[in-house]
């Protein structure tokens, strides 16, 4: 029991290092803003899963209970807003990746860095 | 019974991250990160985070995945094939998550109420929230008007994101002549697919319903101006993709997308500025009414507002831009 209190923690960690593989080992573009999005899923989780408490609720009051336990609401409105942003800030990138696509024809690292050279 | 779920949930989260990264095949991987988003979403609502999840659902498993899906419609679905394992990334990215795990060890327990995060600033919130703000729902409390000015700021982010998206993927390229029957031909969509058509069709304005009551309910909820933004977008974007992208930008033209891109953000800054007129600080909405909590109830609803119109604005935007590259 003791252990697996920090299963949580343990997941974070390990889907960090799964994104952050994906970042540096793939040479798809594309495949690097999923591993990048992962990596960022794994920092949500870690945020989210330090604002439990113990028997606690969800933090929205209701007035026919008396002396609810309420979970922490402050990484939940850092993590709401960054759920968000994250979107804009892949779509940016996507973008960038498209563009990319049409002037060189290829989404593959090794070969645009290729290309570049050739020129 | 919540321990033994969770753990299955977290399992699978992990399974599904390696599934993502092994796969060479794109729409699967893509596919997978929408199964991985809605795995992480009831992670968070087991967590507590109700609003979290709200908002990862909506963006993660609904819109970032219509999103990937019209990058790879202008890149293409294969990955190119590799040598198996690349090793020297595998044991950075080891060394870096054995370090963390090694970490994890001096964290506290998952939810010690004694945890220091919990002892600092969160008390004072959940405990001034209904005499300062009297809404039920903390998490839009300290989003809205406490923290008022970072919101400001991630809604600016967003923005900024659409702009950038904007002049990256050009409104130029859409003068590129074409004929009526291509035109018709390479945006026909799922429109000859009788089933979806019905189907979803009837959705949109239910989903369009949730998204006003996400909206305008964000302070007794869970919901707020970002998960009704995405929700919104989500569904004019299920409605371009049952009709044909020219008909969803008939829907919400061009002009009004615009407009909401950067009314939403406008409207937020605004009301700042009223609050800074009135004699009150900037984002202080207690001088917005003779009640000063009147006064935040009418600040948050505006501000979320903005909030909503910006999200949606930006995400319907973003998400016409790719498809009107992927119909050129």
């Amino acid at each position: 029991m003791e252990i697996l209190a920090l299963y949580n923690y343990w997941v974070f960690a390990i889907l960090l290092l799964i994104g952050l593989y994906a970042v540096i080992a793939k040479v798809n573009l594309v495949k690097r803003m999923i591993g990048l999005s992962i990596f960022q899923a794994a920092v949500f989780l870690l945020y989210i899963s330090m604002d439990k408490v113990e028997g606690g609720t969800a933090p929205i009051f209701r007035s026919d209970v008396v002396g609810a336990v309420y979970s922490n609401p402050l990484p939940q409105v850092l993590i709401l807003t960054a759920i968000v942003v994250g979107i804009a800030t892949t779509a940016l990138g996507l973008a960038v990746v498209v563009r990319i696509r049409e002037e060189y024809g290829t989404v593959e690292e090794d070969k645009i860095k290729e290309l570049d050279s050739d020129s | 019974m919540t321990l033994v779920f969770s753990l299955f949930l977290l399992t699978m989260l992990v399974i599904v991250a390696v599934a993502i990264v092994n796969s060479v095949n794109l729409f699967s991987a893509v596919m997978l990160s929408g199964i991985f988003s809605l795995l992480m979403a009831v992670n968070f609502f087991v967590l507590d985070a109700a609003d979290v999840a709200l908002t990862e659902a909506a963006v993660g498993a609904g819109v970032a995945t219509v999103l990937f899906l019209g990058a790879l419609a202008l890149t293409g679905e294969r990955e190119q094939e590799r040598p198996p394992a690349q090793w020297l990334p595998l044991v950075i990215a080891t060394a870096t998550g054995g370090l963390l795990i090694y970490a994890t060890f001096g964290n506290p327990v998952l939810g010690d109420p004694q945890a220091p995060i919990h002892l600092h600033v969160a008390p004072w919130y959940l405990e001034n929230t209904p005499r300062l703000i009297d809404i039920p729902n903390v998490v839009t409390a300290i989003l809205g008007s406490f923290r008022g000015f970072d919101t400001l700021g991630e809604v600016f982010v967003v923005f900024t994101a659409g702009i950038g998206v904007l002049s990256i993927l050009g409104v130029r390229h859409t003068l590129v002549e074409i004929t009526a029957t291509e035109l018709d031909a390479r945006q026909r969509s799922l429109r000859h697919h009788l089933i979806p058509r019905v189907v979803g069709r009837g959705m949109v304005p239910f989903i369009l319903l949730f998204a006003l009551y996400v909206q305008f309910h964000g302070e007794y909820s869970p919901g707020g101006g970002f998960q009704a933004g995405a929700i919104a977008a989500a569904s004019i974007i299920l409605y371009s993709l049952l009709e044909g992208d020219d008909r969803g930008r008939e829907l919400v033209p061009e002009w009004l997308l615009r407009l909401m891109l950067a009314g939403g953000a406008f409207l937020f800054g605004a009301v700042g500025v009223v609050c800074m007129l009135l004699g009150g600080n900037f984002l202080d909405y207690d001088v917005l009414s003779s009640v000063p909590s009147e006064g935040q109830h009418l600040g948050l609803l505006l501000i979320e507002l903005g909030v909503g119109i910006t999200v949606s604005g930006v995400l319907l935007t973003v998400f016409h831009a790719f498809a009107r590259r992927a119909s050129r």
